[in-house]
């Protein structure tokens, strides 16, 4: 009796994803019938003509993640990393414990800090200071409206920087203190001993807690929505307006024009499930082979 | 020899300055935020900010006083969905979590674990596509509605409630199962009155972690719940909840509704800190019970 309760209860889990799947799949079907492949390359989103291509979406989903990590990583690293070895053992626990609670901070109000406090500083200040200083490189052209690719992918760097220093402490603060003490002993500098003694034993945790950041910021919604611009469009600089798959989704799944796009849009979200699914498997793959648990017990 | 040395000394230092720095730049965000809201959200909050109506939009154009209204349906629509939503996942997170512990060794409870696991990352915007599909195809009507949103945020929290329990489950020594089922007394009320009794306030944490993190989420309802100034009136009808509030709102451009969506973000943000401190405290305590200190 018990036990087929609860097996019922563990039934419902499983069914569930293969549900999602299912639904999805099947919701997709007009649109692969109708573009099949091409649908995956194609880099135009044309409501008029009725011409479906992921490409623009694909490109604002990882270009946003792309700059997320680039400016999330180092600066969880080093916070992580002056938390569990250089900072005052009073500190270290606040600290930590106040930059895990950036976690819990639901998206809608990062999007709307984004959109209302980031944006209009991104325009004033930081898009005209980065046109100036690196324009040469041509990754800054255009118009700065404030919204974009840019701010996205900065809002972004917020979001998963809580995630990524949390595993990564945890990594760090795993490393026996033997190693370290090894190390100082020989003479090493703080530093060195955070370079030869710590990181290379905490390498694979942190490498797994940046995938899960990455899934975490592949997936966002709210945040991207409220600061990418909402433009179906291939993002040609930092600064273009521009759309991720979850931004497509919220902006024109109930506001669709026919039925072609509503399965063209599911289809979209089919390949964002199957991208997310993928990167989070491997994190878990990774992070439980290195520390034999995972890092879901911190609120997210 | 002495300038080597010096070297290796003065970069370290600088490195640790610079990990300092990124601890700081690391709060700013967060700073800024909490500032905003208080500062915009701050004034208007009172009591009747939790009971009155949302108001009618107005910005103040040559001395007129707009409304300054209240986040009472937004709040009431996001306490039923929140309800609802754990009425159903606690129950199954429970049960799937019971058989991934308990039953181990068997194939289904890795499965559970991993798939729980795997779900745990599923963007949140996926549970709302899903409900809504899978509504469109069978139930038109209530596509928008109380009931399709407490679904979506019910395929957030399961796997949440899920890993949680499972994790503790999992720290209750094996000695206490050892010696309930030594006495005879069987599997099944030893896994109810002695391991999940144990476990009990850790288990309570995970339900809270996956409530606070439901209701912060705006993704999934946005075409589920759907949003409806009036509050609550009827399981089949569209609801409001304070985050899709806020989306909407924040986007608005009126005066008195982005007041309205940051005293709404003041008063989520505080709600959810404050149950994350009482959580990671009560997290605590029982670890340390564990250990027997």
């Amino acid at each position: 009796m018990f036990l087929g309760f609860v097996t019922a209860g563990g039934v419902v889990l499983l069914v569930l994803i293969f549900l999602i799947l299912a639904v999805l799949i099947a919701q997709s079907e007009p649109a692969f019938r109708a573009f099949g492949l091409e649908f995956l390359v194609g880099t135009r989103w044309d409501v008029t003509r009725q011409v479906y291509g992921v490409i623009p979406f694909v490109a604002g989903t990882l270009i946003t993640s792309g700059i997320a990590l680039l400016l999330g990583l180092p600066l969880a690293l080093g916070a992580a990393i002056f938390l569990t070895t250089q900072a005052p053992v009073a500190f270290r626990g606040p600290l930590g414990t106040v930059i895990d609670l950036l976690a819990a901070i639901p998206s809608v109000v990062y999007g709307f800090w984004g959109l209302l406090v980031l944006a209009p500083f991104m325009r004033t200040t930081a898009d005209p200071a980065l046109q100036r200083y690196l324009g040469w490189t041509g990754a800054f052209g255009g118009t700065a409206t404030g919204t974009g690719v840019l701010t996205a992918g900065v809002v972004l760097a917020i979001m998963v920087i809580p995630t990524i220093s949390a595993i990564s402490r945890e990594t760090l603060a795993a490393v026996p203190a033997s190693q370290r003490e090894a190390a100082l002993s020989l003479g090493a500098t703080s530093w060195e001993t955070t370079r030869v003694a710590s990181l290379p034993y905490a390498r694979a945790g942190i490498f797994g807690a940046t995938v899960l950041g990455l899934g975490r910021a592949l997936g966002e919604t709210m945040a991207v929505t409220m600061t990418i611009g909402n433009h179906d469009a291939v993002p040609t600089s930092l600064f273009s307006q521009g759309q991720s798959i979850a931004s497509l989704i919220a902006n024109e799944l109930v506001n669709n024009t026919g039925p072609l796009q509503y399965s063209a849009i599911i289809e979209a979200g089919l390949i964002l499930l199957m991208i997310s699914l993928l990167v989070n498997v491997g994190a878990r793959l990774l992070l439980w082979r290195v520390t034999g648990s995972v890092g879901s017990e911190a609120p997210r | 020899m002495m300038a080597r040395h010096l070297r290796r000394k003065l970069w370290s230092h600088a490195l640790t300055a610079l990990m300092g720095l990124c601890v700081i730049v690391v709060l700013i965000p967060f700073a800024s935020i909490v500032y905003e809201a208080a500062s915009i959200g701050g004034p208007v909050l009172s009591p009747t900010l939790f009971t009155a109506g949302l108001p009618a939009p107005c910005s103040p154009v040559n001395g007129v006083v707009c409304p300054v209204g209240g986040i009472g349906p937004a709040l009431q629509g996001t306490l039923i969905l929140i309800g609802l939503a754990a009425l159903i996942s606690v129950p199954i997170g429970l049960a799937a979590a019971i058989v991934a512990s308990e039953y181990r060794g068997r194939f289904l409870g890795l499965a559970i674990s991993f798939v729980a696991d795997v779900l745990t990352g599923l963007p949140s915007i996926i549970a709302g596509v899903f409900i809504y599909a899978y509504f469109v195809i069978y139930y038109p009507s209530i596509v928008y509605s109380t009931i399709t949103g407490a679904l979506a945020l019910s395929v957030i929290m399961i796997p949440i409630v899920t890993r949680t329990t499972e994790v503790a489950l999992r720290t209750v020594p094996q000695e206490l199962r050892e010696a309930a089922l030594a006495l005879g007394i069987p599997k099944w009320r030893t896994t109810l009155q002695i391991v999940v009794a144990t476990a009990l306030p850790a288990i309570l944490t995970g339900i809270l972690l996956a409530v606070m993190r439901a209701s912060g989420e705006a993704a999934p309802l946005l075409f589920t719940a759907f949003g409806s100034r009036l509050g609550f009136t009827g399981l089949t009808n569209p609801i409001e909840a304070l985050p899709l509030m806020i989306y909407n709102f924040a986007e608005s451009g009126w005066h008195n509704w982005i007041q309205l969506a940051w005293a709404g973000a003041l008063v989520l943000i505080l709600l959810i800190l404050v149950t994350s401190l009482l959580s990671r405290w009560t997290i605590q305590r029982m670890v340390r019970r564990m250990r027997g200190g």
